[in-house]
C-alpha cells in the first residue's frame, strides 16, 4: 500500500485519484501510527517551505518519517515543496529541512539567468533523464511536466541528480538517493506523463 | 524549453458553466465536472475556473464544488471567486487546486496577497485584473465584481505593486474583448508585459487558434487563456468543448 502523507500540504486527492484509476492500493495518512502500514510513501507539496516543515513537525510525522525512510528504507517520493524539504534548508525559510538528500533550495536569481525569465517558473517544460533511471520509463520527455516554483534544489553531490531542466539555467528537476525520490514538477497534474511516473514509482522493486 | 500555456477559462454561474459577452449576457454551456473530464482527455495545459457569483453575492467560495473539480483535474487547476481570507485559500489548495485567484478582495487590500502567499507559497497566488478601455483618454480602468465596480487603482501602479509583492501570476482580462472572439487586445498585453516580469496570462477575445498563435509568437512565453474559443464551435456558436491536440499545439508555439 502506498501512503499519501497528509500534512496539510498539496494535492493529496489528485494523487489518490490517479492511484485509484490505476487500481493501486493507497491510503491518505495523517497520523504517525498510520504510517506503519505503508510500503511506500508520497510526500505531496504545494506551499511555502517553512509552513510545510512546521506542519510536519507539529503533526509528529517528521520523527516517524525519519525512522521509516532512513532506518527501514521505505521508498518515498516527494513532490514540489515535498521534494525541497528533502534537503537541508531553503532560501525561502529558516526551518531546517529533513536532510535526507544533501543540498540547499535556492531562489532563481534573475540577474544571473540568461533571457531574464519570468518568475515563478510556471508551465510545461521538458526534462532530461541522462541516467536512464527506470522511474522515467515510458515517459515522453518532449511533452514534459508541469512546474510551478521560484526555488530549485541544488544538490551537494552530483550523484543525487536524477534529471535536469532548463529555465535560463540548467537546474535540477528531480533528485534521488536509492529509495528516496524528489520531483520539482507536479506529476499529479502532468496528464499521461504524471500518471506513468506515479505508476513507475509504485512498481519499482527493491531487493 | 518552457512552453506557453493555453488555458481554458470556465465561468461558473448558478452551479453551471456559462460564457459571457463583455461580462454580460451569460449563456449556459454545460456542467463543470463534465467539462473538466473532457479537458482531461484533451490534456489541456491548465484550467482556470472562476465563480462569477461569489463576490457579487458576498459569498465564500463553494468548497464542495472546488473539491469535486480538483479531484477530477489531471491538469493544474486555478480557482477564483469570492476568496477573501487566508483560511479559504489554504482550504482551496488543500482540496487540490494549484492556484488561488484573487481579484476584488486583493485590490481592496493588497496585503491579502502577502498573507496568503506566506501560507500557500507566492507561486500559487494569482491576481485577476479586469480592465476596460477608458472612454475619452488612452489607457485602461480596472474593474471588479464582474465589471460593475470601478477600482481606484491605476493599472501601472497596481502591476508594480504586485510585482513588488511577488505574486505568482497575473491574469489580465479585457472586458471589451470578452466573448467577442475578435482576437486578444495585443496592445494591452504589450503594455503589461513591458512593465512586469511575473508570469502573465491574457484573457478575453480569442476566437481562433490564430489569435492564440498571434499572442504567443509576439510574447514567446505567455499564458493564452480563452473561454468562448474552447466552449463554442462554428459561427453559430454551438456549444462544443474543444481544445487543440498535441500536434495542433506544436504549430502554435
Amino acid at each position: 500500500m502506498i501512503g499519501i502523507v497528509d500534512y496539510g500540504s498539496g494535492n493529496i486527492y489528485a494523487i489518490a485519484t490517479i492511484f485509484k484509476n490505476l487500481n493501486i492500493k493507497h491510503k491518505i495518512i495523517s497520523s504517525p501510527e498510520g504510517l506503519d502500514e505503508a510500503e511506500k510513501l508520497i510526500l505531496p507539496g504545494v506551499g511555502a517551505f517553512d509552513e510545510t516543515m512546521q506542519q510536519l513537525i507539529d503533526s509528529g510525522l517528521q520523527e516517524k518519517l525519519n525512522y521509516l525512510v532512513l532506518e527501514k528504507k521505505i521508498p518515498v517520493f516527494g513532490i514540489c515543496v515535498g521534494m525541497q524539504i528533502l534537503g537541508n534548508g531553503s532560501d525561502e525559510g529558516e526551518i531546517a529541512g529533513l536532510g535526507w538528500i544533501p543540498g540547499m533550495v535556492k531562489k532563481f536569481d534573475k540577474k544571473i539567468i540568461s533571457n531574464k525569465p519570468y518568475l515563478p517558473h510556471m508551465g510545461w517544460n521538458t526534462i532530461k533523464n541522462p541516467k536512464k533511471h527506470p522511474i522515467f520509463n515510458n515517459i515522453d520527455e518532449d511533452f514534459g511536466f508541469y512546474f510551478v516554483h521560484s526555488y530549485y534544489f541544488e544538490c551537494e553531490n552530483e550523484e543525487n541528480i536524477l534529471s535536469k531542466c532548463n529555465y535560463g539555467i540548467e537546474f535540477t528537476s528531480s533528485i534521488y538517493d536509492n529509495h528516496i525520490f524528489g520531483m520539482q514538477f507536479h506529476p499529479e497534474k502532468s496528464h499521461r506523463n504524471g500518471v506513468q511516473l506515479l505508476k513507475n514509482f509504485a512498481e519499482l522493486e527493491y531487493a | 524549453m518552457l512552453r506557453s500555456r493555453i488555458i481554458p477559462c470556465l465561468l461558473v454561474h448558478k452551479k453551471g458553466l456559462v460564457k459571457t459577452v463583455n461580462f454580460k449576457d451569460s449563456k449556459y454551456v454545460g456542467d463543470p465536472i463534465n467539462a473538466v473530464k473532457i479537458f482531461n482527455e484533451k490534456e489541456v495545459d491548465e484550467l482556470m475556473v472562476l465563480d462569477i457569483d461569489a463576490s457579487k453575492e458576498k459569498r465564500a467560495p463553494d468548497l464542495e464544488m472546488i473539491k469535486n473539480l480538483a479531484v477530477e483535474c489531471r491538469m493544474p487547476f486555478c480557482y477564483g471567486g469570492g476568496v477573501t481570507t487566508v483560511e479559504q485559500a489554504r482550504k482551496i489548495i488543500n482540496l487540490g487546486a494549484e492556484k488561488v485567484a484573487l481579484s476584488s478582495a486583493a485590490l481592496e487590500d493588497l496585503t491579502l496577497c502577502q498573507k496568503i502567499g506566506n501560507v500557500i507559497g507566492y507561486q500559487s497566488v494569482v491576481v485577476v485584473i479586469d480592465v476596460k478601455k477608458k472612454k475619452l483618454f488612452w489607457g485602461y480602468d480596472i474593474y471588479t465584481i464582474n465589471g460593475t465596480k470601478k477600482s481606484k487603482w491605476k493599472l501601472n501602479d497596481l502591476i508594480k505593486e504586485l510585482e513588488h509583492i511577488g505574486v505568482g501570476e497575473i491574469v489580465v482580462n479585457s472586458i471589451d474583448h470578452d466573448g467577442t472572439m475578435k482576437g486578444y487586445d495585443l496592445e494591452l498585453a504589450d503594455l503589461i508585459r513591458g512593465i512586469c516580469s511575473m508570469p502573465l496570462t491574457i484573457l478575453g477575445g480569442a476566437g481562433s487558434l490564430d489569435d492564440v498563435k498571434n499572442l504567443i509568437s509576439k510574447f514567446k512565453v505567455i499564458g493564452a487563456a480563452a473561454g468562448s474559443l474552447f466552449v463554442f464551435k462554428g459561427k453559430y456558436r454551438a456549444v462544443l468543448i474543444n481544445y487543440p491536440n498535441r500536434e495542433e499545439r506544436k504549430l502554435l508555439y
